[in-house]
């Protein structure tokens, strides 16, 4: 019999769990409040990054992803959703920074990551202002739109035999339904319909937290508030994903307060992103105008000619992060049938083909896609339940 | 002015300068933002101070003698050192901020140098008013093809007629003084086609016996056009724009009582410029990442929520003029006193010298009778004028809706019926309308009509409400952020 999977979001992760389950024959609904990619897929800017991350298992799911992101791109059309293999070049700010973040590429190199220092910055981005003493170049480092990313993934699900259902009422999941033996045979939704399901996906990113509790399984998620900046459209000026080195250590970091170290990159309409502010705040949609001065401040410092260009657009998205900033992806030992694939705070665009694969074959039982469970032990739920019980 | 101001008033025409006016004659100390050069806003736009007597206006525009007064009053404001006056300054942004608010703009005086410029004060009042709203149409992206709107700015602010031989489309009575203007500088306004059924108003009686002024100031554009020999052709359209570099003709159609084409009445007119309208678009830019509240007026759009008292649901901040609904500029200035009187009363000013309390209160009545009168007319005018709604028939797949980034009719709707969009902020995502320089002010309400046009129209929040250099922003950042809160994450 054909295992019935419904996927909880319809966003980025949800998409690419959905593509993979579809694609290994099973019969998949995708159920969503909104539209797909609405929530925080649409609030970044893209990003397929090795570049930031450290050896460890989010580097391990990152480079497996590298690699269905070039496969999903083959299977759908690269075009169709910007995919762009511009690399990445992370840049130091003191000979001493140049330092560690040599030591840090040597690190990442051991652990499979293409790594190519770089002494004259100015080569590969003319625009950089005078005087960083040198960087690393990660050719692998690349993009996509992320809206067109999931859309395209959904359809190619959808083709698939995949479901989507998507509406206020009809779309969102309000609890399980158990068996006698505790495992889930379905979610309810608004509507009061029940959806049968052998096994549900939480990919509600930043919500996960919440469709979590409402199916019995909580997982600590919290948002973590990030502002990007969209410049006027300009002729060609930044080539790769250019950020400073404090960028690394900004991501790991679990300050409550607000950080910011930003990344410049062109878009394919044109215009430049920078990014990204970090704020623990809750969902607090409140602009905030320091924050947008400060990122201002630091690309015109890394792109003087940023000075003389305008600014026409920003927007703000909650990152889904748990509190160790790793992503949680694998099967709830509480409420059996329940597998989480959410969390991944700043890297949900990156890590989305390789979490698809991964929650794929946790339901299949076997490695699918290069994704083996037993090679991500690290992501599981496990680790929250051990570490002083599952949080109300 | 060296003390801070108890109120900052973004926008400076009639309901931002009447509510200014007001808050000064009650004792407060204000601030007036507004990107123009002069006070008045697009309804008194004016040529340069310098150029003023060199080219005459007066003609064109009603109610010089109130905004002379406002203008007067503001001066002594100014005089008495409690109006600081912002011209030339576009707000980016308005936030909270310690129980009040922060008003961050870029003074562009002597642009293209800007400076960032922060105005902070208890209250906030915005009054930015309205722009054209636009329906694509085949040609309407020729050049010589601008909205009524842009024909009344140039012949205000410049004495200068696009055109010699001029179509004019669209609904709304705002067709009649642009076409009065053009006639009375010699231009030939060959068409007005008005799409609606002018008998749709005869369903608001009582919205028209209780604005008499609005029947005289109609009956004197429609002297003026006789006077001219131009004819308003009622349930017709201007469906197409031909031209290779730029426009030469247009395309008129009668329409069907849902605005389709009349099949067998198209007929070409030569032309050598187009003014288009379908009413007006508010600008809520700077309400919308405040977290107001919004209300559907009747005409297609969502307006700021007020109470009768011109109060947002956001404490302290006020909204006046079409931003709370289309209604024209009388209905504005009445709004921007509405306005300024519960400024006043909230602030706990003390009355004026000479002025009794029981004074302001017998004002504030008449004033807001005014505004109920006014409003219900402004709500029979945007139900006597609707979109018409098959207006989407008269589009190709290849016409262009968003014009920035050049985003075609057939895209958009391949966004709906393939992509499941089903509003036009999801449009956008997929099709990139709307992500340009105008990030969708021109296309977002025609997206939405194709979209999803049984909804009022929210138009996309716009957390930076003009665009503004980087450098400038990062001149801000002399000092660093306030210091989070440590102690506990805000959940």
């Amino acid at each position: 019999m054909t295992s019935k999977v419904v996927v909880v979001g319809a966003g980025v992760v949800g998409a690419a769990c959905a593509f993979h389950a579809a694609s290994a024959g099973m019969d998949v609904t995708v159920v969503d409040r909104g539209p797909v990619g609405a929530g925080t897929t649409s609030r970044g800017e893209g990003n397929i990054l090795l570049s930031d991350k450290e050896p460890g298992p989010e580097l391990d799911l990152a480079r497996l992803s590298r690699t269905l992101w070039d496969e999903a791109g083959e299977e759908l059309g690269p075009d169709s959703f910007e995919l762009e293999s511009k690399g990445g070049l992370v840049v130091a700010s003191s000979p001493e920074g140049l330092a560690a973040l040599r030591e840090f590429a040597a690190r990442q190199e051991a652990a499979g990551v293409r790594t190519e220092p770089v002494d004259r910055v100015r080569d590969l981005e003319p625009h950089l202002a005078p005087g960083i003493p040198g960087g690393v170049h990660y050719p692998q480092d690349a993009q996509v739109q992320p809206v067109l990313a999931a859309a395209a993934l959904l359809r190619a699900a959808v083709r698939r035999g995949a479901r989507f259902r998507t509406g206020e009422v009809t779309g969102e999941v309000t609890g399980a339904v158990t068996g006698r033996d505790g495992r889930i045979t379905g979610v309810r939704t608004a509507s009061g319909d029940v959806l049968p399901a052998d096994a549900v996906v939480n990919a509600a990113g930043t919500w996960g937290g919440e469709v979590g509790r409402r199916l019995g399984a909580p997982v600590e998620v919290l948002p973590r508030r990030g502002f990007v900046l969209v410049t006027e459209p300009l002729p060609p000026m930044v080539r790769h994903k250019v950020y400073s080195a404090d960028y690394v250590a900004n991501v790991a970091s679990s300050d409550a307060g607000l950080e910011t170290s930003c990344v410049v990159e062109g878009t394919r309409g044109g215009t430049i992103l920078i990014g990204a502010s970090r704020e623990r705040v809750g969902f607090d949609r409140a602009m905030n105008t320091a924050v947008v001065a400060r990122l201002a401040a630091q690309a015109c410092a890394l792109f003087p000619f940023l000075r003389g260009v305008h600014l026409i657009r920003a927007y703000r998205g909650f990152r889904p992060y748990c509190p160790d900033h790793l992503p949680v992806v694998g099967p709830d030992p509480r409420v059996p049938g329940v597998v989480h694939a959410c969390g991944h705070e700043g890297a949900g665009i990156g890590l989305a083909p390789a979490t698809g694969a991964l929650v794929t074959a946790h339901l299949l039982g076997r490695p699918w896609r290069g994704a083996d469970p037993a090679a991500h032990t690290a992501l599981l739920p496990d680790r929250f339940l051990t570490l002083g019980g599952a949080p109300e | 002015m060296s003390e801070p101001a108890d109120l900052v008033v973004v926008g400076a025409g009639p309901a931002g300068a009447a509510a200014a006016v007001t808050a000064l004659a009650g004792g407060l100390r204000v601030a007036l933002v507004d990107s123009g050069t002069a006070v008045g806003g697009q309804y008194w736009r004016h040529p340069p101070e310098h150029a003023r007597a060199a080219i005459p206006t007066e003609d064109l525009h009603h109610g010089l003698r109130e905004y002379r007064a406002l203008c007067a009053a503001l001066e002594e404001g100014r005089a008495a050192g409690r109006l600081d006056l912002r011209t030339a300054h576009h707000v980016w942004s308005a936030v909270r901020e310690d129980g009040g608010f922060a008003v961050h703009a870029v003074d562009r005086r002597e642009a293209p140098r800007e400076t960032a410029v922060v105005l902070r004060a208890p209250g906030l009042l915005v009054a930015t008013g309205a722009h054209d709203r636009q329906l694509p149409f085949p040609g309407w992206d020729l050049p010589g093809v601008l909205t009524v709107g842009g024909l009344q700015a140039l012949l205000k602010g410049g004495g200068v007629a696009a055109g010699s031989r001029v179509a004019l489309g669209g609904t709304g009575p705002f067709l009649l003084p642009v076409a009065a203007g053009l006639a009375a500088r010699g231009v030939e306004v060959v068409a007005v086609c008005e799409a609606a059924d002018p008998r749709a108003w005869l369903r608001h009686p009582g919205a028209l016996l209780r604005n008499p002024g609005k029947w005289a100031e109609g009956a004197g554009y429609a002297a003026a056009l006789v006077r001219h020999r131009v004819r308003v052709r009622p349930r017709t359209a201007i469906v197409a724009a031909e031209g290779d570099d730029r426009v030469t003709s247009v395309r008129i159609a009668s329409l069907a009582p849902d605005g389709s084409p009349r099949p067998g009445t198209e007929r070409r007119v030569e032309v050598d410029a187009v003014g288009v309208g379908w009413g007006f678009a508010p600008q809520l830019d700077l309400f919308l990442p405040l977290g107001c509240e919004l209300a559907d007026s009747a005409d297609g759009n969502a307006v700021v929520a007020v109470d009768a008292g011109q109060r947002t649901t956001v404490p302290g901040l006020y909204a006046a003029g079409e931003a709370c609904g289309v209604g024209g500029a009388a209905l504005a200035a009445a709004e921007g006193r509405l306005a300024g009187e519960s400024v006043l009363a909230d602030s706990g000013a003390a009355p004026a010298p000479g002025r009794r309390r029981t004074a302001r209160t017998a004002r504030t009545a008449a004033v807001r009778a005014a505004v109920d009168r006014q409003r219900a007319f402004a709500r029979a005018m945007g139900l006597a004028h609707p979109i018409p709604p098959a207006w989407s028939s008269w589009l190709t797949d290849d016409t262009v809706v968003c014009r920035c980034e050049e985003v075609t009719a057939g895209a958009v709707r391949a966004a709906c019926a393939d992509g499941g969009a089903h509003d036009h902020r999801q449009v956008k995502q997929l099709t990139r309308a709307g992500m340009g320089w105008c990030q969708g002010r021109m296309c977002g309400p025609a997206v939405h009509c194709l979209v999803a046009r049984e909804r009022a129209y929210v138009p996309a929040e716009r957390l930076v409400a003009t665009p503004v250099t980087l450098g400038a922003l990062a001149d801000l950042d002399e000092q660093p952020p306030e210091p989070a809160d440590h102690s506990e994450d805000r959940q």
